[in-house]
Parts: C-alpha cells; sequence; structure tokens
C-alpha cells in the first residue's frame, strides 16, 4: 500500500506541487527587504564607513602628525608626510588614505590620540573613476567639516565604553 | 482612389513588399516590447517569491528598467577576444535572435492573422526551434574559452534530448488533429476550456513544458550558463550588444515556446468559455493572456526549484521523458482508432 | 514567375558554392557550417517545387539533429591542418576517379531520361495526381500502403543499426557504484536520521 502511495504520488508530481504551491504562498507576502535608497536601515554609533579628520571647535585641525594610524595601518592605506608650521607646531603636509585598500577596520581611529582620524557614518561614497578613491588631506577634512555633527555625537555616544 | 489602392497592395509586386514588410513589423515590434517587459516580470516574479522588491528605481515601480539596460548594454564597447574566431563570433549572437524571430511567421494570434498559413507550421516551428542551439554551439566554440565551450557542448546534448521527447508530443497534438496547420489546431480546440488539449493530453502538456524549459536553457536546465560551475557558459566571453542579442533571442526563444504552448495546448486565441462576454474579447487578447501565463510559470519555476545536475538532466531526458512520450502517443493512437475518434481529413 | 526563377537561381547558386565550400574549406569547422548552409538551401529548393513536408524534415533531421552532432565532434578534434594536406596527392586519383564514374552515372541517366523510356508526361501524371492534396497526406498515403513493407523494413535496418551501436559501446565495468534515485527518493526518515540525545558536557 505504502510504494502504491509512494508511486501515485511520484507521477502525479505531488512534491514538485508542494513546492510551487510554496513560493506561489511566498509571492504574496511583505517584502522583508528594506526598499533602499529612499530608506535605510539603523547604523551603530560604531559604524565604521568614510574616513574624515576632524577639527576643534576653533577651526583648528586635530592631527598632529604622531603617524601612530600610518603605523597601525594593516593595509598600508594611509601615507603622511609632517613638517613644522610658521608657528612651530607639528602638523601634515600630506594627509593620504588610498580607499581602494582600506579594509575599513578602524584601527587608524583606535590609534589616533586626538580623536583626529575617524571613520564616519557615511557608507554611501561610490565614484565612477579609481582616481577619486585616492583620498588627499582637503578631501578628508572637508569630509571632516561635513559630517562632524554627527561623528561627535557618535563619539559622544559611545564614550562610555572606550 | 481607393480602389487603386487595394490595387496597388495585392497586385503590385512593391505593394506586396511592403504589406508583408508591415506585418513583419507588426509582429516583431510588439514581440521586442514584450522581451523586454518579460525581462522585467521575470525579475520582479523572483524578486517575489524571495521576499524582495525587485527593480523599482528606474520609472515608476522600475517600469523603464528594462530600457535602463538596453541602452547600457548599446552604449558598452564590443570586446571581441585576440584569440577568438571573428566572423563566427559576431555571427553567434545574430543566429540565436534571428532564428527566434523567424518562427514567429506562423504562429496565428487570432482567426486568419497569420503572416503566412502554411500547410506545414507544426514542423517549421520545430524545425526552427530546433536552429536555436547553432547559435550557442558556434558561440562556444568562436570564443575560444574553455567556459564558453563546455557551455556550448552541453546546450548542444541538451538541446538535441529534449527536441526528441517534443517531436513526439507535437506528433501526439498532430495525431488528435489531423492537420499540421497550426491555425487548424486551434479550431480542432473550439469549446470550453476543458476541451482544450492540455486536459486530455495532460501528461504531454507536462512532458512539452518541462521540454521548453530545457530547450530554452532555463531553471531547472539552465547547465549551458550555470555561474556557478562555467562563469557564465557559452556568453562568457561576450559583452554590450552580441551579448544582449543573446538576452534578447534567449527570451524570444522562451516567449515563442509559451506560444507554441498556447496553440498546441490551451487552445491559442480561443476565449475560455464560448459565450457572449467572453467571445467578444479580440482573440489575440486571450491568445496574449495565455502567453502571459505561461511566461509566468517559467519565471515561478526558476524562482522555485534548483539546478539539476547534468546527469541527472540526460537521465530524464532519456530514460523518463522518451518511454513516457512514446508510451503516451501509441496510447493516444490506440484510443483514436478503437474510440472512432480519427480526424477527418 | 520571375520572382521564382530568381529565388530558385539564387538558392541553387549558394547551394553549389557551399557544398565547394565544404570540401575546399581548410577549417573543417567552417566546412560543417557550410555543410548547414547547403542542407538550408536545397530545402528551400524543396520549397520551392511544393515540397514543404520534405523541405521541414530535411531541415529538422539533418540540420537540426545530425549536422549538430557533426558540429560537436569536428569542434572538438584537435585537427593540424598541415598533416591532412599531406595525403591529398596520394589520394587525388582515387577521389578523381570515383568522381568521374559519378558523373558519368549522372549523364547516362539524363540520356537515357532524354531518349524517352521515361516520359515528362508520366511523371507530369503522377504529380497531378499527389497535387490533389496537400503533399503530406500525398506522402502518408503510399508511404502506408504502396510502400508500407519497404518502410517497415527500413525502421528495422535503423533499429538493428542502433542495437548494434549500443552493443558495440556498451561495456560493463566491474566495481562501478551508480546512483539508484529511486533508492534515495524512498529512504524512510528513520534509516536516514538518527536523533541522539547528547549529555551536556558529555561529549558524543
Amino acid at each position: 500500500m505504502a510504494s502504491l502511495d509512494r508511486t501515485a504520488r511520484a507521477f502525479l508530481l505531488s512534491e514538485l506541487v508542494a513546492g510551487f504551491a510554496l513560493t506561489l504562498k511566498y509571492m504574496f507576502k511583505p517584502k522583508v527587504t528594506v526598499n533602499y535608497p529612499y530608506e535605510k536601515g539603523p547604523l551603530s554609533p560604531r559604524f565604521r564607513g568614510e574616513h574624515a579628520l576632524r577639527r576643534y571647535p576653533n577651526g583648528e585641525e586635530r592631527c598632529i602628525a604622531c603617524k601612530l594610524c600610518e603605523a597601525i595601518c594593516p593595509a598600508q592605506a594611509i601615507t603622511i608626510e609632517a613638517e613644522p608650521r610658521d608657528d612651530g607646531s607639528r602638523r601634515t603636509t600630506r594627509y593620504d588614505i588610498d580607499m581602494t585598500k582600506c579594509i575599513y577596520c578602524g584601527f587608524c581611529q583606535e590609534a589616533c590620540p586626538v580623536d583626529a582620524i575617524v571613520e564616519g557614518p557615511n557608507f554611501e561614497f561610490s565614484t565612477e573613476s579609481r582616481e577619486e578613491l585616492m583620498y588627499n588631506k582637503d578631501k578628508l577634512l572637508a569630509n571632516g567639516d561635513r559630517w562632524e555633527s554627527l561623528i561627535s555625537a557618535n563619539l559622544q555616544s559611545d564614550a562610555a565604553y572606550r | 482612389m481607393y480602389a487603386d489602392l487595394i490595387q496597388f497592395f495585392t497586385t503590385n509586386w512593391l505593394g506586396q513588399a511592403i504589406v508583408i514588410l508591415a506585418q513583419c513589423l507588426a509582429v516583431t515590434v510588439p514581440l521586442l516590447v514584450a522581451v523586454a517587459y518579460m525581462t522585467y516580470v521575470d525579475r520582479k516574479v523572483w524578486a517575489s517569491i524571495q521576499l524582495r522588491r525587485g527593480p523599482n528605481v528606474v520609472g515608476p515601480f522600475g517600469l523603464l528598467q528594462p530600457f535602463a539596460d538596453g541602452l547600457k548594454l548599446v552604449l558598452k564597447e564590443t570586446i571581441v577576444p585576440s584569440s577568438a574566431n571573428g566572423i563566427l563570433f559576431i555571427v553567434a549572437p545574430m543566429i540565436t535572435f534571428m532564428t527566434a524571430l523567424v518562427a514567429w511567421a506562423v504562429v496565428p494570434f487570432d482567426d486568419g492573422w497569420v503572416i503566412a498559413d502554411i500547410n506545414v507550421g507544426i514542423l517549421y516551428l520545430f524545425a526552427i526551434s530546433s536552429l536555436g542551439v547553432y547559435g550557442i554551439i558556434i558561440a562556444g566554440w568562436a570564443s575560444n574559452s574553455k567556459y564558453a565551450f563546455l557551455g556550448a557542448l552541453r546546450s548542444a546534448a541538451q538541446m538535441v534530448s529534449y527536441e526528441v521527447s517534443i517531436g513526439f508530443v507535437l506528433v501526439t497534438v498532430m495525431l488528435c488533429v489531423g492537420s499540421l496547420n497550426l491555425s487548424d489546431v486551434v479550431l480542432a480546440q473550439s469549446g470550453w476550456f476543458w476541451s482544450w488539449f492540455w486536459l486530455p493530453l495532460l501528461p504531454m502538456f507536462v512532458i512539452f513544458f518541462v521540454s521548453a524549459l530545457a530547450e530554452t536553457n532555463r531553471t531547472p536546465f539552465d547547465l549551458p550558463m550555470s555561474e556557478a560551475e562555467l562563469v557564465a557558459g557559452f556568453h562568457t566571453e561576450y559583452s554590450a550588444m552580441t551579448f544582449g542579442l543573446f538576452f534578447l533571442g534567449e527570451y524570444a526563444n522562451m516567449i515563442l515556446l509559451s506560444a507554441m504552448g498556447a496553440v498546441l495546448f490551451l487552445g491559442g486565441w480561443m476565449s475560455p468559455v464560448p459565450y457572449a462576454p467572453f467571445t467578444l474579447v479580440p482573440g489575440v487578447v486571450w491568445f496574449a493572456l495565455k502567453i502571459a501565463f505561461l511566461l509566468f510559470v517559467f519565471s515561478w519555476t526558476k524562482g522555485t526549484l534548483p539546478r539539476y545536475r547534468y546527469d541527472q538532466l540526460m537521465r530524464l531526458g532519456w530514460k523518463v521523458f522518451l518511454p513516457v512520450s512514446l508510451g503516451w502517443l501509441v496510447l493516444t493512437a490506440a484510443v483514436l482508432q478503437f474510440g472512432g475518434w480519427v480526424p477527418k481529413p | 514567375m520571375l520572382l521564382q526563377a530568381l529565388a530558385f537561381y539564387v538558392f541553387a547558386a549558394v547551394t553549389v558554392a557551399s557544398a565547394a565550400m565544404v570540401v575546399v574549406s581548410r577549417n573543417p569547422v567552417y566546412s560543417v557550417l557550410f555543410l548547414i548552409l547547403a542542407f538550408f538551401n536545397a530545402a528551400a529548393l524543396f520549397v520551392l517545387i511544393g515540397a514543404e513536408f520534405i523541405a521541414m524534415i530535411l531541415v529538422i533531421v539533418y540540420v537540426g539533429a545530425v549536422a549538430v552532432l557533426f558540429l560537436f565532434v569536428v569542434m572538438m578534434l584537435d585537427i593540424n591542418l598541415t598533416e591532412m594536406r599531406e595525403g591529398f596527392l596520394k589520394y587525388l586519383p582515387v577521389g578523381a576517379a570515383i568522381g568521374v564514374v559519378l558523373l558519368a552515372e549522372i549523364l547516362l541517366g539524363l540520356g537515357v531520361l532524354g531518349s524517352g523510356s521515361v516520359t515528362i508526361e508520366g511523371l507530369d501524371k503522377a504529380g497531378a495526381q499527389v497535387l490533389a492534396v496537400d503533399n503530406t497526406r500525398a506522402i502518408g498515403r503510399v508511404l502506408y500502403t504502396q510502400y508500407f513493407y519497404l518502410f517497415q523494413v527500413a525502421g528495422i535496418v535503423l533499429l538493428v543499426a542502433m542495437i548494434g551501436a549500443i552493443v558495440l559501446t556498451l561495456r560493463s565495468r566491474p566495481g562501478v557504484r551508480r546512483q539508484k534515485i529511486s533508492d534515495q527518493l524512498y529512504r524512510p526518515k528513520d534509516q536516514a536520521v538518527t536523533t541522539v540525545k547528547v549529555p551536556t558536557r558529555g561529549g558524543v
């Protein structure tokens, strides 16, 4: 009897029919994906996105060219050159990040003693050419100015756990 | 004046040529639009089955997505690999695309709406659909790439195998109709929707549909272009519009086989209920609806089933479908003969 | 009429030219492709004389199946072109002799036809009878009545050839493990899965 049942099921393609019914049912279920460009998922304050160089509230750049980030960078994506500025303080003359090399590990922001280099909440920085992903100091400082409010809020909210 | 025009278009060779050209355009242009939107519907159906949204950014509900894709393909550079056979490499996609289009010459869209109402319509469709394999096999060889070649070999073996069972399905339908003309096939199915051939020949309809999946290299038989093993199979080396022609040809072939299924098993342009409000709808609308339904099942299948392994594919074709379709053919012939239902010529 | 004559000459010219290219072309894959072109144009010629059934069968059987397998095999061959040229002179006399014999036979046949033993009127009369129904039906009528035994014999010859091919290539290898799909599908759950209660920190 069992073998008859099995044979009948095989010839009537019962398993196929069951599978098709399941996918048909799922077709009318509500979508689970986020409608991305119009709505975005929540980001943690620790999210490691696009890099930025921050400034102090008075407009002075934070980076003191200690080169700790350059030293710790596992992908060797950061290049720094430094010289004393006219007022005698130590500043970078060149601060480049090769975003095509960067692995977004966040070691640079961990290493930074003055919270100058940070990875901000921005993850939508795709470009049309490879050259545009070679960030220089101007670009990084501009990023810092643009995202400062969000970055400082994130740092604030995460400060208790550091 | 009016009579002159009729005279011109029916007797003058130039007038006739214009009429034929217009007929071809009247079939080809809606077909290509249908192909474009088939890609869109495909993606939407798979997305829904996987609880995703599918294309929804370009235009309202993403309706302009196929044209954006087409534009992208047209604007890209056609790359011919240096070790490829230049002429055949370019000719192969054209063959695929052309064979998918020329078959439409015999498909009846409504009573009398057919470009060439030839006596051997079924055979013509079968012959042309068996030619599609050339584009693929030539592409695989001309690319001079092992992935493309393996894809082409698989495709050739698969299409030749499943053509056999499609052939027997066609012969069964021919037996029930007593004619090879596609309009006669549709007219033989007049009546309520349960008198269409899908119900009396249900096993053959299933075999036809599954073989159609194999003929068009669709899931679960998409071995010739299985990404996981062969990169993209026979069109690994193709880019831009040469790839686009393969893509269009593949979808046009799918629509063609759906149309074949609609004509042979779903009563072509017939309305499902042979009474007033339904029969007033033009036959071409019913035909389009039936094609759309079969195409939906194509997408639905792709969203449901995983890919077959190659030996399983061959086993199904030769050890299951061939005996079953042959047996059902003999059975149908016997029932027609002894039941006294042999169609009169 | 002019259009038909024009079509005939175009198709005939392409048939002859591609048939010649089958022999002449250096790359065997090109040869097969030209062969397919020749088949196609032959089918077109059949359509022109109103034999659409034969034309379609030619395309389905030869172009759709046989030539695919030819192409399949030829593509997988690794042919050294210079090596193939070497035997050319050696085989030339034999090939030329066969060609001359064939040509002579054709000329002889045409001569006999012209001398009046088989009249064109007879052919026309047979044709007129056949044309009363469409040619698919006409072929069916003669094939299953007058030539029934020959047809069956042809079928049996093909069947024997098929069985012969299978017998020649079939080898039974010992120790091959085959997948038995029905066994896999019908294996009951209690034979395939065992549920084990693993004690915590005990391991299996």
